[in-house]
């Protein structure tokens, strides 16, 4: 009877979690059963009992407070629930423990922050990151390329030293007291206009003493171009690295080729190899992406791995419902299945000493982003703008060419402020879906060029994007609760 | 506890004491380009 009713309630969990603000999450993955406390960002690992408990507890008030838990009628209906199946102690022990955790603000917190985001909202910002598209034109004719081959829905461009001066004093003087200031070399591909981007990186540097400014600099590369000369500079020069590879030989010639058909890889893999180990394996990425023909792509990511690669990042493409390689709904339980046994394996590479990193499994429970961060979202539009060779500014790369997303220019500056405005307001309280999602707060509201993209608005959420967001985030805490055993052990 | 182990005791709520600098980086700056992942960032405060 008791079992029973525990179902029932189980049963309307998914319906009952859509009316109210999620509050705690539980999951069970890799036999790990885990509770989110999404406000506080707190995460318990659970024993069954617990585990059933608590799931018991949030759904039949997600705002209990421990007042509501230690009225004795709460513990009556534990009792009741439950007492088929576990001891009563237990039962007793495990409502002790959830009363300390909520006392301590660690377990059915409340979201206090809707208030507290007008006050982020309207803060004055900063510029405090550029895109630069040094070069509108692409040596490889990726079939997915957002950028259509480089060319941005526009012409075949390079940008100018003139325009990327420009730009850096933009930056520079829109940056107010903010110190770090990023600048990503972006294309196409960046080195095909390679003297452009030694000579502003020269600027940079010459400019950052006079204003007491650091420039980090990023480069993306499809490494075509890459030799010992780019190698010594992007070293001595560049804080990250991008370097663009999609996985096994037959993954990525199938996607990115030479204009002539011909694949990239055998050029490129040994060129990222010797650049990798130049670095010592830290402050780059292997980036690639999987799409719906490579839907095993956690071998891709241990293709990667054997190569020699230890940061690593693979991710879903986004492509309109009418390309064949876009990732549909439909997929999306072989994509859960292939996060599930990337994490399983990293738990047992970190263990046996040989761990890697993969990026979107990366989270940091203890030093992680503030709240004033999870609140503004990633910054396109407002802290984050992309600068075209012609020197425009957009929100940020994936709006470039977009008419009605043009700013402003290095010259006039933002000249449509009403834009930034727009991408100012968007947080993961304007947004609907994102007030009953669990992992508002790890992705703060997801990306505006994709919910434009989908939905012609940027106050909207790309669905399959945020599906497969929600199981990394599961998959990277459920990894932290795995390596913690074993330090425990 | 016998039954819950917990991981973090560091609350969002008590990052909202100081409000946010603003030295960290955006977020597509590092990786990913075609997504946002906040979350995975460290702050440079903590550095």
């Amino acid at each position: 009877m008791a079992a029973a009713l525990y179902r029932s309630i189980a049963k309307h969990t998914e319906e009952f979690e859509r009316e109210v603000l999620y509050v705690i999450h539980l999951y069970q993955n890799n036999g790990y059963n885990i509770a989110l406390d999404v406000n506080s960002g707190c995460v318990h690992v659970l024993d069954k009992i617990a585990y059933d408990i608590i799931g018991f507890l949030e759904n039949e008030n997600p705002q209990h407070t421990p007042e509501t838990l230690s009225d004795t009628k709460t513990v009556g209906r534990l009792l009741e629930a439950f007492e088929e199946l576990y001891a009563e102690s237990d039962i007793r022990d495990v409502l002790e423990a959830v009363i300390e955790l909520t006392k301590a603000g660690q377990l059915f917190t409340k979201d206090i922050y809707e208030d507290f985001i007008d006050v982020v909202k309207q803060r004055k910002t900063v510029v405090k990151a550029l895109c630069l598209h040094i070069a509108h034109d692409c040596n490889l004719a990726c079939k997915y390329c957002f950028a259509e081959e480089g060319e941005y829905h526009g012409r075949r461009a390079l940008m100018s030293y003139e325009v990327g001066k420009k730009a850096l004093d933009f930056l520079i003087a829109n940056s107010g007291s903010r110190r770090n200031l990023e600048v990503d070399f972006f294309g196409g591909e960046p080195l095909m206009n390679w003297q452009v981007v030694k000579d502003l990186v020269a600027y940079g540097r010459e400019q950052e003493k006079l204003h007491d400014k650091h420039f980090r600099f990023t480069l993306t590369t499809n490494g075509v171009l890459l030799n010992a000369e780019v190698q010594e500079f992007v070293n001595r020069e560049m804080d990250n690295v991008v370097l663009s590879l999609d996985g096994r030989k037959e993954v990525n010639d199938r996607m990115r080729p030479f204009r002539n058909g011909k694949g990239s890889y055998d050029l490129i893999v040994p060129k990222f190899q010797k650049l990798a180990e130049s670095r010592n394996q830290q402050k780059y990425y292997i980036r690639g992406t999987f799409t719906r023909d490579n839907l095993d792509f956690s071998k891709d990511v241990m293709h990667f791995v054997d190569l020699g690669f230890e940061q690593i990042s693979i991710e879903p493409v986004v492509g309109d419902d009418t390309d064949p390689y876009a990732i549909r709904e439909s997929d999306l339980p072989d994509i859960f299945r292939e996060y599930d046994i990337l994490a399983k394996t990293m738990v047992e590479r970190e263990r046996a000493g040989k761990g890697f990193t993969f990026f979107h499994f990366m989270i940091d429970l203890e030093g992680g982003p503030c709240v004033s961060k999870r609140l503004s979202g990633c910054g396109s539009g407002t802290e984050y703008l992309a600068v075209t060779p012609w020197g425009d500014l957009y929100p940020c790369h994936q709006f470039v060419g977009q008419e009605e997303f043009l700013m402003g220019n290095v010259d006039e500056g933002i000249t449509r402020p009403e834009i930034a405005d727009e991408f100012r307001s968007c947080s993961v309280y304007s947004k609907e879906k994102c007030r009953s999602c669990f992992a508002r707060f790890y992705c703060s509201g997801g990306c505006m060029a994709n919910s434009y993209k989908f939905h012609q608005t940027i106050h909207d959420t790309y669905d399959v994007s945020c599906e497969m967001e929600r199981k990394r985030v599961e998959c990277a805490i459920m990894i932290k609760a795995a390596l913690a055993e074993q330090e425990e052990n | 506890m016998k039954h819950i182990k917990t991981l973090n005791t560091q609350t969002l709520n008590q990052t909202m004491k100081k409000g946010g600098c603003g030295e960290c980086q955006t977020s597509c700056q590092s990786a990913c380009k075609t997504s946002c992942t906040v979350g995975n960032q460290t702050c440079e405060q903590k550095k």
